[in-house]
């Protein structure tokens, strides 16, 4: 099972230093923060505000410097990350950029992909999206249908994607597609690649789709013989999988998997102080909320390392996931919803409805437990 | 730490546990028996003084350097005293008594004694003071716990051969704490051997016509019991990594944490490992209720799951109440904070991120 291994990491150098730049930062701007705003936490979009964390170099941390990254540490990184979910922040218009998209560009991208993206997604000009997810293609996303096909000049898109978050208020989109047919009797893996997408091109429909709280956040977008020039194509045609899978260590290691509802246990503190009642409940989730942390600034110092923490992420996700999405409940058992103070009530209500959604996004709770149990040998 | 020494002691340990210890071991003691041959051979590899400083004779080894060795004597179902050995020969050298060779224990005066009839010396903590006795200066009232390891009452009808204070350090309950450490180590060794087993058996035993860990049911709760595992052995190594680096009375918070997530995470796995080997788990012939009984047991040794996080509830509300240690001195608690500054005061991310040791400081 060496791939469910942890070893603990130590803050880096600078940590506290880091810390207080961030939280003075943090405190500037949070008045202008509901509490929805704060329970929606990376799925806020706020362009103003991804602006102004890119200028403070908060943005493609880990990059280098040649293309405006600040070649810090992954663990650097991990800070500036816990600092703004732990806040609530609203940084959701550079957070796909900055946790995969970038990182997937800096990798296997050409020079003039590195030069003409990565700087654009620091000062927060370029926001992206990622598609993946088509309307029969879910889990069993190998199934996906878009097709990019060779022409003069470039590719040919088409198909669909769905449940693509901020897809209406993004720049680019990095879609996996079908660039040729999976060989016959071979793996349906083979045959896809990963293409940028200009969501401002002609042929591209975006319908926003309403969700249960009765926003706007994801979308269904069609593409229509949409022209994409040659140098779309990211990293090597029929890698698309490969390159895809790879990607996952990003988009699932972070502090963005635990931490998702944390404004709301904050909020509780100061409305709880003076009910003895209430202690063991809270110190089980402090408790968890420790044990969390610890697991995931281990996987962070993985991804310093350069090792791979593809499981350990999923196994991470998992438990933060249970964790963030059952806390709204776990609240209502320290105090009645009509007792809370207002802006703790609002963040209950809305994490109450969309924290369903924890365990979907970024693979569901079934995949993730599914690579924990191929790694045990039982698949 | 040294990854390396605390990776080959646990390597040791396991071989040895491996060659002298088996389920008939867990199966003797816990019919009343002491386990002779397997602890002359544990006691043989000289690791009673692991956590002893180099100074008083010891390995002079971290808490978190003996987290492997702790977990590998919880794979076996920690058929000797040698965990309980350890932690007593640490509190005994911090209060300048040598510790004693031979089969050693400690306990929090008043609390049961692990493996107590079967010890040679006992060391009884009270608060801050530590006294060590010899098997003939208490008289035992035997007891078990549902492990039915024992778990005994001592009454004291001797002398001590030594006694001893406590540094602040160590505080004023430092016996429940390195209980709580232990255990919480033991745990997660107790847990990856329960969900080894779990593992082969859903790879072997046939159902419709396949192996039932084909089956996508059982493999995500299996994937479930794995995380928990991860979690208990991540949380037991953060809290011992505090307690070296802060002293055992200031890691209380991470002490406690650990306590709680291994606690927690013992319940769900034990379930698990049971649901998953069914009826054939339940009988006595099989290996996995040693295992099981001990995860139940050990949840309640140094502090259960409630007993922590009302304690760690009551702290980060920053209620007058919400000190975690009792005779840790003041400041202690909060690294890097103000002295007499104990409580989160209703910020707990200030307070969890104030906690870390920040290498450029």
């Amino acid at each position: 099972m060496t791939g469910l291994r942890f070893d603990l990491r130590d803050p880096p150098p600078g940590a506290s230093a880091l810390r207080a730049d961030v939280r003075a930062f943090i405190a500037e701007h949070e008045h202008r923060w509901t509490p929805e705003v704060r329970a929606r936490s990376w799925m806020g979009f706020d362009r103003d505000f991804t602006r102004a964390v890119g200028a403070k170099g908060w943005i493609g941390m880990c990059w280098p410097k040649r293309y405006g990254g600040g070649e810090r540490s992954f663990l650097d990184r991990n800070i500036v990350l816990e600092e703004m979910l732990a806040a609530g922040a609203p940084v959701g218009a550079h957070w796909i950029g900055d946790r995969q998209s970038g990182p997937l560009i800096l990798r296997l991208g050409t020079e003039a992909q590195r030069a003409k993206f990565l700087p654009r997604i620091v000062t927060g000009e370029y926001a992206f999206c990622i598609g993946l997810s088509e309307p029969d293609s879910g889990s069993d996303l190998a199934s996906l249908r878009t097709r990019a096909d060779k022409v003069d000049g470039g590719w040919k898109l088409n198909g669909r994607k769905i449940w693509t978050t901020f897809g209406h208020l993004c720049d680019w989109m990095i879609a996996l597609v079908r660039t040729s047919p999976a060989p016959e009797g071979g793996s349906r893996h083979q045959g896809l690649s990963q293409v940028l997408v200009d969501l401002k091109a002609p042929g591209v429909t975006i319908r926003p789709i309403r969700d249960l709280v009765g926003e706007e956040g994801f979308n269904e977008i069609t593409f229509d013989d949409v022209m994409l020039p040659e140098d779309a194509l990211v990293g090597q045609e029929g890698a698309g999988w490969a390159q895809s899978t790879s990607e996952l260590a990003f988009e699932r290691s972070g502090p963005d998997r635990y931490l998702s509802s944390h404004p709301l246990l904050e909020a509780s503190l100061d409305a709880l102080k003076d009910d003895a009642t209430a202690a063991p409940a809270l110190g089980r989730q402090v408790a968890r909320l420790w044990t969390l942390r610890a697991m995931s600034t281990a996987v962070a110092g993985m991804l310093q390392d350069g090792t791979d923490p593809v499981r350990q992420a999923a196994l991470v996700k998992d438990l933060g996931n249970d964790f963030e999405q059952a806390l709204p409940h776990r609240m209502r058992e320290m105090m009645d919803v009509e007792a809370m103070p207002e802006d703790m009530r609002r963040m209950h209500d809305y994490l109450t409805q969309i924290t369903p959604t924890f365990s979907l996004r970024g693979g569901t709770r079934e995949i993730m437990r599914g690579i924990i149990a191929r790694e045990l040998g039982l698949r | 730490m040294d990854t390396g020494i605390a990776a080959e002691l646990a390597e040791q340990v396991t071989r040895a546990l491996a060659d002298a210890t088996g389920v008939d071991t867990l199966r003797a003691l816990e019919s009343g028996a002491f386990p002779d041959a397997a602890w002359k051979a544990l006691d043989g590899l000289g690791l009673a003084t692991a956590l002893v400083p180099e100074e008083q004779g010891g390995a002079g080894l971290g808490f978190q350097d003996a987290m492997p060795l702790l977990e590998a004597l919880g794979r076996a179902g920690a058929p000797v005293p040698l965990a309980e050995g350890i932690a007593a020969a640490a509190l005994l050298s911090a209060a300048g008594i040598m510790p004693p060779d031979g089969a050693l224990t400690f306990a929090a005066a008043g609390a049961p004694v692990p493996w107590g009839r079967h010890a040679a010396h006992v060391a009884l903590v009270d608060g801050a003071r530590i006294a060590l006795y010899p098997a003939a200066a208490l008289r035992w009232t035997a007891g078990t716990n549902i492990g039915r390891e024992p778990r005994d009452a001592a009454a004291v009808i001797g002398a001590p051969i030594a006694e001893g204070t406590l540094p602040n350090a160590w505080g004023g309950e430092a016996a429940l704490l390195l209980t709580a450490l232990v255990r919480a180590a033991l745990i997660a060794g107790a847990m990856s051997a329960a969900l080894a087993l779990a593992v082969e058996h859903a790879n072997t035993r046939k159902q419709f016509g396949r192996p039932i860990g084909r089956f996508q049911a059982v493999q995500q709760q299996l994937a479930v019991f794995a995380a928990e595992t991860s979690a208990a052995s991540v949380a037991a190594a953060a809290a011992a990594r505090a307690a070296d680096r802060r002293g055992l009375a200031a890691a209380a918070f991470e002490i406690g944490c650990a306590k709680v997530t291994a606690g927690e995470a013992a319940a769900k796995g034990a379930a698990i490992a049971h649901q998953v080997l069914a009826a054939m788990g339940i009988t006595e012939e099989h290996a996995l209720h040693h295992l099981t009984r001990r995860l139940w047991s050990w949840r309640d040794d140094g502090g259960s799951e409630r007993f922590w996080s009302a304690r760690i509830g009551a702290l980060v509300q920053g209620a007058p109440a919400g000190v975690l240690v009792h005779g840790a001195p003041a400041g202690a608690l909060v690294h890097g904070a103000p002295a007499g500054a104990t409580q989160a005061g209703g910020h707990l991310w200030t307070f969890l991120t104030s906690r870390d040791e920040d290498t450029s400081a």
